[in-house]
């Protein structure tokens, strides 16, 4: 399949079953609610050694918050449900609760519900109060800038992680230029995040390593730089490669901003440096998930 | 009109214990049952076709027409479904009420939404003393739901409140929110002496700058913003609570009572 130029892989992308759910944090205005979302959704790459991976879903107008307020709705997405909870716990006491005027709410309403400020409530030293408002908990916590308003909880669905595809290009200025095109449009898709910098990697992985003690490695067969010294899978105009990978709430939402993703890499084309469009998978036979790359175009 | 009706035939000089007559209870009875039901009036007991004219069907729907101030235990321990007072109410009305809603177009005695546990509870008239209290030596009065007054309410308003909501439209009297645990209670005229009298959790928001006692302090002028999410939950109430122009979110807060915990609260509209 070629598309303005551009080849389209007969491969698919492999991706896994996680466990995800969904904050808005709220504040004074959008600058520091954007800042607190940072900070909150910061280090979550990669569950290989951040513990989860988390992102900005997308801003969220004071018609859209609980509280009337400017916010943004945050996503995190772990491998199990124990490590998702902890995560979320101590994420949102250190960059939430202590971030100027911030308020945080539920996310989602259905799955089952997991903490959200129920145990950072204790922060209040006996002075939080409790307020149930229309059958949902919220916590009162003072602090030093007035109160911390918090839900108590929020939900925790069944979600896919790793949806992912390749953008290979003539230069690396291109590749990133596509890339970008890229995420632009797959921030406009709802439930679904990138959560590495920018939306983009640079640095697409294998499983495992020479070395034992690392369980994976650099993907070289995609490493501009090793075309001659190893099982390359990249012809010689190829000179950069980067990755998105997406995670979302459902295989349907993921297939939608792969579309969106790869549509706008190829619009810009082959005249524009883009050669191919790759995936990154173990042979279909670790995740449950398959994204095929030519069926999501067709 | 397939409501249940109970229109009354005639006032009696006795009170009437109306707890037979809710919609848990009578859902799987018909007419024939319903008429015979024997309601304990001071020391006799009575049929209800002998104070009501029954008619309609829905047991899940009822409508009390005539209601006047010796009707007791209007709605004791409902748990879903709708009544409906036309007129006074007695003491005790939804006592115990578990779920569903009540309403009444007139007046109700005391201990109105006493314990009352969950579900929703619309008082047009004034209510009497200890509103959604607890029963005399009970240490927790109402846990959850919501009442609504329109009018004004006695003294003792949420006697040992645990959770819940009460509004009040008009005036509260002495001891409002006295020994109160938790919950909300919001009012929206003026307050009598000795507002939240030994209460230890729990908040009393009010439109109107209270009276209040020596053991409770001020804590200064505060944008607290739970207060939106409170007024945006009483948007599909028929009450001026409603009214998005009475909403504040800018309010003196007291903290009290002192002598107590200290826990609890008077949040005044500034």
């Amino acid at each position: 399949m070629i598309i303005n130029g551009v080849t389209i892989d007969k491969t698919f992308a492999e991706a896994f079953p996680m466990k995800a759910t969904r904050a808005i944090i709220t504040a004074q205005n959008e600058k520091w609610a954007l800042i607190s979302a940072q900070a909150m959704t910061g280090f979550a790459t990669s569950v290989i050694a951040c513990g989860c991976e988390a992102g900005i879903e997308r801003l969220l107008t004071p018609e859209e918050t609980p509280d009337g307020r400017p916010g943004v709705s945050i996503m995190i997405f772990a491998m199990g449900a124990k490590g998702l909870a902890k995560q979320l716990e101590t994420r949102a006491g250190q960059c939430v609760l202590t971030s100027p005027t911030s308020a945080l709410f539920a996310g989602i309403e259905s799955g089952k519900p997991i903490p959200l400020g129920k145990n950072l409530r204790y922060f209040g030293d006996g002075f939080q109060i409790a307020k149930k408002i229309s059958g949902k908990r919220y916590w009162r916590v003072p602090v030093m800038d007035g109160e911390f308003l918090t839900e108590a909880t929020t939900g925790m669905v069944e979600a896919v992680g790793g949806g992912n595809f390749l953008v290979l290009a003539e230069s690396q200025p291109q590749a990133l230029a596509a890339c970008e095109a890229a995420i632009e449009e797959m921030r406009k898709i709802p439930n679904v995040i990138m959560p590495f910098p920018g939306g983009v990697v640079r640095s697409g992985s294998k499983v495992g390593s020479k070395y034992p003690a690392l369980g994976a490695s650099t993907n070289d067969a995609f490493c501009p730089t090793l075309k001659g010294v190893t099982k390359t899978d990249l012809s010689p105009e190829i000179e950069s490669v980067m990755e998105i990978v997406i995670d979302g709430l459902t295989k349907e939402d993921i297939d939608k901003a792969m579309r969106v993703g790869i549509q706008a890499v190829c619009e810009l084309g082959a005249a524009n440096g883009v050669k191919r469009i790759s995936a990154g998978n173990y042979g279909g036979k670790l995740g449950p998930f398959h994204f095929h790359l030519q069926e999501i175009m067709a | 009109m397939s409501a249940l009706t109970f229109s009354l035939k005639r006032r009696t000089d006795q009170r009437v214990d109306m707890s037979p007559l809710v919609c848990q209870k009578l859902q799987d009875l018909d007419p024939s049952q319903i008429a015979a039901i024997e309601l304990q009036n001071g020391k006799r007991r009575v049929r209800v076709d002998e104070l009501f004219a029954i008619s309609g069907w829905d047991t899940q729907d009822i409508l009390i027409d005539g209601g006047f101030n010796k009707l007791d235990f209007i709605g004791k321990e409902l748990d879903g479904g709708s009544i409906t007072v036309h007129g006074d109410t007695g003491a005790y009305l939804a006592i115990n009420m578990k779920s569903g809603s009540i309403k009444v177009t007139g007046n109700t005695d005391i201990y109105a939404g006493c314990e009352m546990k969950n579900g929703y509870l619309q008082i047009d008239g004034n209510a009497g003393d200890f509103l959604g209290g607890a029963l005399p030596g009970n240490k927790q009065g109402m846990k959850g739901g919501t009442v609504l007054v329109k009018g004004n309410v006695g003294a003792r308003a949420g006697d040992h409140m645990r959770r819940g909501q009460i509004l009040i439209e008009g005036n509260a009297g002495d001891y409002c929110g006295s020994r109160m645990l938790a919950g909300t209670i919001a009012v929206m005229g003026d307050t009598g002496r000795f507002l939240g009298y030994a209460m230890r959790r729990g908040t009393l928001l009010l439109w109107n700058q209270p009276q209040l006692t020596a053991t409770f302090n001020d804590c200064g002028s505060h944008t607290l913003a739970f207060l939106p999410l409170l007024f945006s939950s009483y948007k599909a109430l028929n009450s001026r609570f409603a009214d998005t122009n009475l909403a504040f979110n800018r309010v003196r807060r007291y903290g009290g009572d002192m002598a107590e915990t200290g826990r609890g609260e008077v949040l005044v509209r500034i």
